[in-house]
């Protein structure tokens, strides 16, 4: 009885402690002034009108929805074929696949960076400054998630008798393929899908080495506004949590439908 | 293509190569915008970093590194890094281990919670985590002002080392709860009522059967949480805009910085980074199979 009160307390306590930052900033870009006391002074929306009638913020924001679509479209069109193919066609490739896929994971964004500026910022692909870089860049970034949802998914379904079944009903490869097992790669793709959104909207360091405010971000804009007001920023803040929170509640709710 | 040979190769004569062959490569057709992807976004410029930190103006050479090594600026940095990620991991570890601990053993619906939570939290990284902390421990943050009520600190100094030592901590506790509560999920209650039944103690029990047994997944954790650490970049730039010296914000300015471009020192900082996260986790590894030998 006692140890099961202090596990709870111990699960709690640490639930509060991680709570303190996004709690604080809450009620930061809550209040009207919040300077020398311990408490806010008064409550107000002020700063969240003001954000969202922000043109600057609306296009950023813009930028990033068209920078994570855009990936996400592409990712989801490359990526599902390749899986689909290493496992039916190549499965002798598949170790080499994971580790390929590893690689974008293990190296720091700011050490890919260093490379891409040399490459890409002149030359026959002159990509920095341009969205289209960092669509490439979060097509690595997104890929090992993305590959490993469609892999696990894969391998638990029984992918050469449900091929040879379709086959022998007069099925085309590509047709079976679109018809048999897409749709059972879908929840766990769209769980995975939703994952990538969200942290695809916190990505800072590739938007901000390689592109910047040529095509601003909602992470680099945040940055930028620094100066302005805390309680102004702490309403970017918000506004990002609780989106990609949406975002992951709805990659959980579709990850429950998959398992059932 | 050559994989395309060797499949077809292997296959039962009944069927045969000219049938085989288009199918495969059409399949293979399918392989070629990952390949394209993956090698403009990742491995053409990771090739970029390794040749050019190895590259000199007389050919090949590790001038480079000897420049790092000898400058105690960039010592500093790499110092700096070290230490930043060794101690804001550990403190992560110890605030996690029991956490992890509590969190198997409560009941599923609070586990739950807990999870979705830490899910959620770990969303709070970067830029974002950076200002939330200059809101409650910056000069006139809220816990600024109670700790000052208090009498219990002046001064939080977030703007330095210790304030990036607590904010890294901060984001790397989701991951070291979601990386080893599985760990002690599989710790046996029976095992606790046997030690307890030969005589152990409760603080025994731990530290002769839970922690050996646990050792691979906490040893784990801490590289993980050490690489990270080592390789985070935006809050830290956030936080300071650069001016704590780390071997990322270093990398960053030599490649983006407004007055002195070193594009090569930046791609022989890079291998070096990234041979020290290697021989970690290769450690790592040896040190897995080790006690995987042993048990």
């Amino acid at each position: 009885m006692q140890a099961k009160t202090w596990h709870r307390c111990m699960v709690t306590g640490l639930g509060g402690l991680l709570a303190i930052p996004v709690v604080a900033t809450l009620l930061y870009s809550l209040s009207s002034e919040w300077g020398a006391t311990l408490l806010p002074d008064g409550l107000t929306f002020g700063w969240y009108v003001q954000l969202w009638h922000d043109p600057r913020f609306l296009t950023a924001f813009g930028h990033s929805l068209a920078i994570c679509l855009g990936t996400l479209f592409l990712s989801t069109v490359v990526i599902v074929p390749a899986v689909f193919v290493t496992f039916y066609r190549f499965p002798g490739l598949n170790r080499l696949m994971n580790v390929l896929i590893l690689m974008p994971f293990a190296i720091p964004p700011v050490v890919s960076s260093v490379g891409m500026l040399q490459l890409y910022a002149d030359g026959p692909l002159p990509l920095i400054g341009t969205p289209w870089v960092l669509i490439g860049c979060y097509f690595t970034i997104v890929l090992p998630f993305i590959y490993r949802a469609l892999a696990n998914s894969l391998g638990g379904m029984n992918l050469r008798d449900l091929m040879d079944a379709a086959h022998l009903l007069g099925a085309t490869t590509p047709r079976a393929f679109l018809s048999v097992i897409l749709p059972s790669l879908k929840p766990g793709l769209m769980a995975s899908l939703f994952l990538s959104f969200s942290f695809l909207l916190g990505e800072f360091v590739f938007a901000n080495m390689l592109v910047g405010t040529r095509y601003e971000t909602l992470q680099v804009y945040l940055y930028n506004v620094r100066q302005t007001s805390g309680h102004f920023t702490s309403a970017v803040v918000m506004s990002y949590f609780l989106f990609t929170l949406a975002l992951t509640w709805l990659a959980a709710r579709l990850g429950k439908i998959g398992s059932q | 293509m050559q994989s395309t040979l060797t499949t077809s190769e292997t296959l039962p004569p009944a069927r045969t190569a000219s049938r085989w062959r288009p199918r495969h490569a059409s399949a293979a057709l399918a392989l070629v915008p990952f390949i394209t992807l993956l090698a403009l976004f990742c491995l053409a410029p990771i090739a970029w970093v390794l040749i050019h930190g190895i590259k000199t103006d007389s050919g090949i050479g590790l001038e480079h590194f000897g420049e790092i090594l000898s400058s105690p600026f960039y010592r500093q940095a790499f110092g700096n890094s070290l230490r930043i990620s060794l101690e804001s991991s550990a403190l992560a570890l110890l605030i996690t281990l029991p956490g992890a601990a509590s969190l198997a053993r409560v009941p599923g619906r609070l586990r739950d919670i807990a999870i979705a939570f830490t899910n959620m939290t770990s969303n709070l990284a970067g830029v974002p985590l950076a200002f939330a902390f200059i809101i409650i421990l910056g000069t006139n943050g809220a816990i600024t002002l109670l700790l000052r009520r208090w009498g219990l600190v002046d001064d939080p100094q977030l703007y330095s080392s210790r304030g990036l030592i607590l904010i890294y901590s901060y984001f790397q506790i989701p991951l070291g709860l979601l990386l080893l509560y599985p760990a002690f999920s599989t710790l046996d209650d029976d095992w606790k009522h046997a030690a307890a039944l030969l005589g152990a103690r409760p603080g025994q029990y731990w530290l002769r059967i839970a922690l050996p047994v646990l050792s691979p997944a906490v040893f784990g954790t801490f590289i993980l949480l050490f690489a990270n650490a080592m390789g985070a970049y935006a809050s830290a730039y956030a936080l300071t805009t650069g001016n704590i010296n780390l071997v990322t914000v270093r990398i960053a300015s030599l490649v983006s910085g407004d007055i002195f471009l070193e594009p090569d020192m930046a791609a022989a900082l890079s291998v070096m980074l990234m041979g020290l996260l290697i021989l970690v986790t290769a450690v790592n590894q040896w040190l897995l199979k080790r006690t995987n030998r042993a048990s």
